[in-house]
């Protein structure tokens, strides 16, 4: 099988179990429309259809099994009650991972397999209990019983008379005789000979009725099913008769087990044949009546689909799509940003022309520029996905959080829809995961607590993501404790980062489960994980360019705040001069910028200085002293950004000069030179040269400025209180 | 002239299973993703043979059989139906909506083949 066409499966089976657990959230949130169940039916169907094309047996059976569960709910003989859903939820989680072993190998937890696989067995009737799947291909059909058929094994040529007399009702299926003895011409010598007799005279001709039989003589070296193969569709809709050499018996056999396997003979209970699903009565024997009791049957139940349908044709379709290789639109995106720079440079060279009236060239400038935004934010939204994905899978990992800690919580989901770098998606489920186990495991209390503290027994866990301003927001808020403050700060001081006699605020307490290392949980517990900490979870926000932020109220809860740009190719960014460099600084950590003065400078200790601003104080932080650069002059700084960290402190960079506000590409530094303190990633400029991308966070964290004010300021709060 | 065939499917990886290998056997391949789809496609393909999924959304299985069978296209090509049910009352409700056979998936090369050879005598 081609490798393509399995990793087009693949790349179906993460759509259709994104959309089981949809569908199976919705009925968890009490949803059951017909629709809904309908579509994880299909979606389930779906992956198991695909599963065995490829041979991936333990996913067929499982999902055989899930499906046959789902087929009794759609059919009303099951209820969905709190019971049956957790499991269908369980088993959509179970289905993912066998996907994934399916995909990359390695192995299933196989006691949760025969768990999920017995409790599932418990909801599917007795006679449906036969869920052994056929791989039914036609060289051997299953409906032919063929444990009843003795197949002589060594290919001995054999004599078959068949007798051949469609019923009427074999044309309106789109049968041709023709085509029949066509495929039997196939498996040896044939000959065809018409009877007519039954042909009426011709005023006595009924078109609908079928007249005509025919007598063929096969000569064949080919076993008997592969000729009793060619009539399958025909079964039930003509009189056929198959007899070789001889052996009279094993005719009979294989015809009473044709019959049975059809629905026709009495002993359809008895049979091979699966039962019919649909409690009907088994059909009345009778030998000659062919198909018509499976007609009446299947008549009764033909409005179900046909309800289903009027419903669909009302709802409008989805959009359509186009599927790319994302390499293709990556190397787009490469090209507009070369494109972005291109304009630049070209916009510099036109300002350094001497020409008298450039109005017209800026003009046209200005609309190549706006353009190049237009495409690049274009080819960015391709990149762009909604979360609801990943917020699905989230909704996962809380449940299973919540079983291993003997807690109860729900997750709810807000602004799914919002659309966020594909790769930034990616990278945020293992933060998103930390966090949401934690909130489960610390924050989060015991049932009979949250009792105790008047709240609800299930805690709420909401997560939402939002666009705001340039960023993509996303939150988790959960309604449990709060951080515990005198005991995360204890366990600072115990584990010796901070000094015993810090004085924190609140904010800067909760803030320390960022640091390295810290766990506060009273046992290591195999949940939120061993020595990994909270500082993975903002090194990987950082690493995309975010910020994460931590609030909290005892007894209410806490919330974390994870900020994103929108995109990690491109940004906003002020260009300025430190120190004789050109240099960027985002623009979304800048608050306002401003030309300073002397008066507006007071120094701090022997290090720092802070710059008053409408009565406030925030330390500066020297640039060019913060990368070890070397100024030529001993000019003052003639600007100041404020800039604000995560944690709601504001800081003044110090730099010489503001010269533009522009889109700047990013260009990563990996691999080039290792990390730089104070330095994010690098861009080209207009004029070709290549400028470094601050990271403010950091520099200011370099800065000894900033740490003489936190140590000012702890001074006098420790007087003031 | 190649058989015509239009396959009418909501997974992709079935899709991409029958183009493949009604390709490479020589037969003309068209696809739609739902029901709905396909019925609307039928008149401008207008294949020779039909396969048809029966879970489909935008209507299933048995209803495009009833569409392209009953009046406004009063179609006559043979209908395949393609089913993981091996079950004789899945075969015979798409036998009484009009359809001509079915293969059951997972399906060969081979039985793809075979099943169409017998409703179209195409020796693709």
């Amino acid at each position: 099988m081609s490798g393509s066409i399995q990793d087009t499966f693949f790349e179906e089976c993460e759509e259709l179990l994104e959309a089981t657990d949809e569908g199976l959230t919705a009925i968890e949130g009490g949803n059951h429309d017909p629709e809904v169940v309908n579509a994880v039916f299909r979606a389930v169907h779906s992956i198991k259809g695909g599963a065995g094309a490829f041979g991936l047996d333990e996913l067929v059976a499982f999902a055989h099994r899930f499906e046959t569960v789902f087929d009794e709910v759609r059919a009303n003989r099951l209820e969905l009650e709190p019971k049956l859903i957790q499991l269908l939820l369980r088993s959509s989680d179970h289905l993912c991972d066998l996907v994934a072993t399916a995909r990359d190998g390695g192995e299933t937890d196989e006691a949760h397999h025969n768990m999920l696989i017995a409790a599932l067995d418990e909801y599917i009737p007795e006679e449906e209990e036969d869920l052994t799947f056929e791989p039914m291909g036609l060289g051997a059909p299953g409906g032919f019983a063929p444990a009843a058929i003795d197949i002589p094994a060594a290919p001995t040529e054999e004599t078959y008379r068949i007798r051949f007399h469609p019923m009427k009702e074999m044309y309106g299926t789109g049968n041709e005789p023709f085509f029949l003895f066509q495929a039997l011409k196939e498996l040896g010598e044939l000959e065809i000979k018409l009877d007519d007799t039954e042909l009426p005279g011709f005023d006595a001709i009924d078109v609908a009725e079928s007249y005509l039989a025919w007598d063929l003589v096969l000569t064949s070296t080919e076993p008997r099913d592969k000729i009793e193969a060619v009539f399958e569709f025909v079964e039930g809709l003509c009189e056929l008769s198959i007899e070789g050499d001889g052996d009279a018996e094993a005719d009979a056999a294989a015809l009473e087990a044709l019959n049975a396997a059809f629905g026709v003979a009495p002993s359809a209970e008895d049979g091979d044949a699966a039962p019919a699903p649909f409690d009907q009565p088994a059909p009345a024997p009778a030998a000659d009546a062919g198909p018509a009791p499976a007609v009446d049957a299947s008549a009764d139940k033909a409005p179900a689909p046909k309800a289903d349908t009027a419903k669909a044709e009302q709802r409008g379709g989805p959009k359509p799509t186009l599927r790319v290789e994302l390499e293709r639109v990556d190397r787009l995106i490469n090209a507009v940003g070369e494109l972005i720079i291109n304009h630049s440079m070209l916009a510099q060279q036109i300002a350094n022309l001497d020409v008298a009236d450039m109005r017209d060239v800026e003009t046209e400038l200005e609309g190549f520029k706006n353009l190049a935004r237009d495409i690049q934010e274009g080819v960015m939204s391709i990149r762009a996905q909604p979360v609801k994905p990943l917020f699905q899978r989230m909704a996962r990992i809380v449940r299973e959080a919540s079983s291993a800690t003997g807690k109860t919580c729900k997750l709810v989901t807000e602004g799914e829809n919002t659309e966020v770098d594909k790769t930034v998606i990616e990278r945020l489920s293992d933060p998103l995961t930390h966090i949401l186990r934690n909130a489960v495991d610390h924050g989060i209390e015991k049932p009979e607590d949250r009792e105790s503290a008047g709240k609800g027994k299930v805690g709420e866990i909401k997560l939402t993501a939002s666009h705001r301003s340039g960023s993509v927001c996303i939150e988790i808020k959960d309604d449990g404790a709060g951080v515990n403050r005198p005991r995360v700060k204890q366990i600072a001081i115990d584990k010796g980062l901070i000094p015993e006699n810090a004085e924190l605020t609140d904010s800067e307490i909760d803030n320390l489960l960022f640091l390295p290392g810290f766990s506060t949980a009273k046992e290591v517990s195999n949940l939120s994980g061993r020595g990994v900490g909270m500082d993975v979870v903002k090194n990987a926000v950082t690493g995309l360019g975010g910020r994460i932020n931590i609030s909290s109220a005892p007894g209410k809860g806490s919330t974390f705040t994870i900020i994103l740009p929108l995109t990690l190719a491109v940004m906003d960014g002020m260009v300025v001069s430190v120190a004789d460099q050109t240099m960027v600084v985002p623009i979304t950590s800048i608050v306002e910028t401003m030309r300073g003065s002397d008066d507006m400078i007071n120094n701090l200790g022997a290090d720092g200085t802070l710059l008053s601003i409408r009565g406030n104080f925030v330390p500066v932080c020297d640039v060019a002293g913060a990368l070890g650069l070397e100024k030529q002059d001993d000019q003052p700084p003639g600007v100041y950004l404020l800039v604000e960290t995560e944690t709601g402190q504001r800081s003044a960079l110090a730099v010489d000069d503001i010269h533009d506000q522009r889109q700047v590409v990013i260009k990563s530094l990996d691999g080039v030179c290792g990390e730089i303190a104070g330095v994010a990633a690098a861009t080209i400029l207009g004029d070709g040269k290549i400028a470094m991308i601050l990271d403010p966070e950091s520099i200011i964290a370099a800065s000894p400025s900033a740490a003489a004010f936190d140590t000012e300021r702890r001074m006098n709060n420790a007087v003031a209180s | 002239m190649k058989t015509k065939v239009l396959a009418i499917d909501d997974s992709r990886t079935i899709r991409n299973l029958l183009a493949a290998t009604l390709e490479e056997a020589g037969f003309e391949y068209h696809c739609a993703v739902d029901g709905r789809e396909g019925v609307d496609m039928y008149p401008e393909v207008a294949p020779d043979v039909v396969i048809t999924d029966i879970n489909m959304p935008n209507l299933d299985g048995f209803g495009v059989i009833e569409e392209l069978r009953g009046e406004g296209i009063n179609s006559k090509v043979p209908i395949l139906v393609l089913t993981t049910e091996s079950a004789a009352d899945m075969k015979a409700r798409a036998r009484n909506a009009g359809a001509t056979g079915w293969i059951t998936k997972p399906f060969d090369d081979a039985s793809l083949i075979f099943a169409l050879k017998r409703v179209t005598g195409a020796a693709a």
